[in-house]
């Protein structure tokens, strides 16, 4: 009980003293220009295919996707993998199996496993559970014109790093532009060059943190191009049917409005 | 059923009169319907149809949520992530669900300023507007359980913390706490009875839906005038009334197709602009996010919360006259459900006998500052509790209960309102003059209205 008191005095502390809230306290994230941006906006699948690629060969030493399942690397408006393509790649990863009580080559219909050794955190939602822009002000217009930002938090920070790096009780931090409070836990993962794309699409550091953030917007939100279009379809629909309504209710009130009928 | 005079349905065939004879079902559905409407009702009056949408489409979304949702501390994040990738369609109902609270509370908030500017809830329309008020504290139970449900960061830190506010009741507070969390922290029967409580509430809101529409169609619709629909014959109120089907229905569809055109663009757009990044990280008791915020329609209750903290000399009077009983904390409780009091004992703080706010100068005036001071302590809920908010905070919550407390029992007394229409029919052919209304020569005051 009196953890449970003390732990509400704390958070009631927390909140007259939290002075970041939409301050902007909190890092630069750059305005990266996405192809998902926008009610129109759709992946780009090559993008996301290159993505996946920084994602095995450099995040997923230490970050897992967990919630991601691997099947859905073949679905269409995400990489769109052939099925052959999805099997070959999910055999890259090995992971327990409770009936065998063993270590097994993954199957599509596994998730990408969880890494938990590193202690670093699982990257399957990181583009929502981020957000880049905030305020002015807690108002949220940024957001509004802006998006949440998420993807560009997340290359911002991949391209953020000074090269500055302090230690403190027996911890490297490094710094970085992009983190709130600056100075990072987690090495430099990028430096340019680490991938070479099979369509040769350029490898800098830059464009190789747009595409992992790409990837992980799609890792997130699979459905984003889905729902874009329900939502597009769905205010078409709506717009001809108020416009059909509109018309309706003003012949239906016109009687009554000169007088001639009171019903 | 209602007091307004009409015509009442008749059963004709065989059939109709054997139903009628053992259930007046249909009579009863047509009495609905068909009841007579002030004619002049204006756009304000769109928000108790969008209401009755929003309760259906949560509930409607809400059962087939549960069908793949598992409320479990270890697989309630998983299970709303399978939601969102596996299930065919999830992932529009779940957004639809998580914003349809949103336009929830977008219309009540409408619904419940529209009462207080035309005096909806004065007499005889008070149990109305205090059935009104359960059903918002329903409402804000509910959307509190549900936020709680996925399981993220937020839903944890929010349920600990707003049970938490009953832990800071005097003496029996702990154990109130204790039964709300099932145990000594949020945990796993804390879940699992928010889920219970989450599926029970809408069934009760939708009950006192039900009471709440009985009653007014018992007093009659209020209206921008507040003059009451004519009752001496039905000649008369028919001059005042038009019948809610077709009239109302196809207005009130209208309005709502608009705002779904909206509601849809936010969920097929940016579905996640009024939530929390944090709740994308799963529940983790050890870490604590370095902001705890409510969802925006709890915002302005919680920054009346935070803004009697110990230094303010209101809170420190209570504590000295209490022997310490209320301190800032248990104060910051009071205040804010006491906000919520003030508002449903409006129709008896109100003492003006003028009913709407259109023919009452000075009022017209206090109402805007005190929608100004809504928005404004909306705002000031998400900002950080340091100065200058602190004060503003606090200004804007004094203002809150002086409106109720002071300002609305002292304006009926020195409040000079102007002249009112005689009858609705009156008002409504005045706006319409100009199609050379009422052909029928039937004006009942003419000396009332200058204009005429």
């Amino acid at each position: 009980m009196h953890l449970v008191k003390s732990t509400f005095v704390a958070l009631v502390a927390g909140f007259f003293s939290s002075a970041t809230f939409g301050a902007g306290v909190g890092g630069y994230v750059e305005d990266f220009d996405f192809s998902f941006e926008g009610p129109l906006g759709t992946y780009d699948q090559t993008q996301l295919q290159r993505g996946l690629k920084v994602y095995t060969e450099v995040c997923s030493s230490c970050h897992g996707l967990k919630y991601v399942p691997l099947r859905t690397l073949g679905d269409e408006g995400g990489l769109g993998y052939s099925e052959e393509q999805v099997r070959a790649y999910a055999e890259y990863y090995e992971v327990y199996d409770a009936e065998l009580d063993d270590y097994r080559a993954a199957v599509p219909s596994d998730h990408f496993p969880a890494v938990v050794d590193a202690g670093a955190p699982d990257l399957s939602l990181m583009a929502k559970a981020r957000a880049g822009f905030h305020g002015p002000y807690g108002t949220g217009l940024s957001q509004l014109v802006n998006g949440m930002g998420g993807a560009e938090y997340i290359a911002s920070l991949l391209t953020g790093y000074t090269g500055e790096e302090k230690e403190e009780y027996g911890s490297v931090f490094y710094e970085n532009t992009a983190y709130p409070g600056k100075w990072i836990a987690m090495a430099p993962p990028l430096y340019g060059e680490d991938v070479d794309f099979d369509d040769g699409h350029a490898n800098d550091l830059y464009s190789e943190a747009e595409d992992v953030a790409a990837f992980l917007m799609w890792a997130a939100e699979p459905k984003m191009m889905a729902r874009k279009h329900t939502g597009f379809v769905g205010v078409l629909f709506l717009v001809v049917l108020s416009v059909l309504l509109y018309l309706t209710n003003k012949r239906l009130w016109a009687p009554i409005k000169k007088g001639r009928v009171s019903t | 059923m209602a007091g307004i005079p009409h015509d009442h349905y008749e059963p004709k065939t065989k059939g109709e009169k054997w139903l009628s004879s053992r259930l007046p079902i249909v009579g009863l559905l047509y009495d609905t319907i068909m009841i007579p409407t002030p004619k002049n009702l204006n756009w304000m009056w769109i928000w108790g149809i969008v209401l009755t949408f929003c309760l259906a489409l949560q509930i409607i979304t809400g059962i087939v949520l549960v069908m793949h949702y598992t409320p479990h501390v270890d697989m309630a994040f998983a299970s709303v992530e399978h939601i969102m990738r596996n299930v065919n369609g999830g992932h529009m109902i779940r957004y639809l669900h998580q914003n349809g609270a949103s336009l929830f509370f977008i219309a009540v908030y409408a619904h419940i300023f529209r009462g207080l500017y035309y005096g909806s809830y004065k007499a005889p329309r008070e149990i109305t507007w205090i059935i009104g008020m359960l059903i918002y504290l329903l409402m804000m139970g509910t959307a509190f359980m549900g936020y709680v449900l996925p399981w993220g960061q937020m839903s944890f830190w929010g349920a600990t913390v707003i049970t938490g506010l009953f832990g800071a009741i005097p003496f029996i507070g702990e154990p109130i706490q204790t039964l709300l969390l099932g145990g000594p922290a949020v945990d796993n029967a804390t879940l699992n009875r928010f889920f219970s409580l989450h599926y029970l509430f809408p069934f009760l809101i939708a009950g006192l839906v039900i009471v709440h529409i009985w009653a007014f169609h018992t007093t009659g619709n209020n209206n921008p005038t507040g003059v009451e629909v004519r009752r001496t014959s039905k000649a008369e109120a028919e001059k005042d009334t038009v019948s809610f089907w077709p009239y109302f229905v196809i207005k009130d569809l209208f309005a709502l197709a608009v705002l779904l055109a909206v509601f849809f663009a936010i969920v097929g757009f940016m579905p996640n602009y009024l939530g929390h990044p944090d709740n994308y990280i799963e529940a983790n008791p050890l870490s604590t996010p370095a902001h705890i915020v409510p969802e925006w329609y709890f915002l302005p209750f919680y920054a009346i919360l935070r803004a009697f903290t110990a230094e303010v000399w209101v809170v420190q009077f209570a504590s000295f006259m209490t022997g310490g009983i209320i301190d800032a904390k248990f104060f910051g409780v009071l205040a804010m459900f006491g906000a919520i009091i003030v508002l449903a004992l409006a129709p008896w703080l109100d003492t003006s006998n003028v009913r709407s706010g259109r023919y009452r100068p000075m009022l017209k005036w206090w109402f805007g500052i005190l929608i100004f001071d809504f928005f404004a302590l909306m705002w000031l809920g998400a900002m950080p509790a340091e100065e200058p908010y602190a004060t503003l905070s606090l200004i804007a919550s004094a203002y809150w209960f002086g409106y109720f407390l002071i300002i609305l029992p002292l304006l009926g007394i020195i409040e000079k309102p102007n002249a009112q229409p005689t009858t609705i029919e009156e008002d409504f052919n005045n706006k319409y003059s100009k199609d050379g209304g009422n052909s029928d020569g039937f004006y009942s005051k003419p000396d009332a209205t200058p204009a005429e």
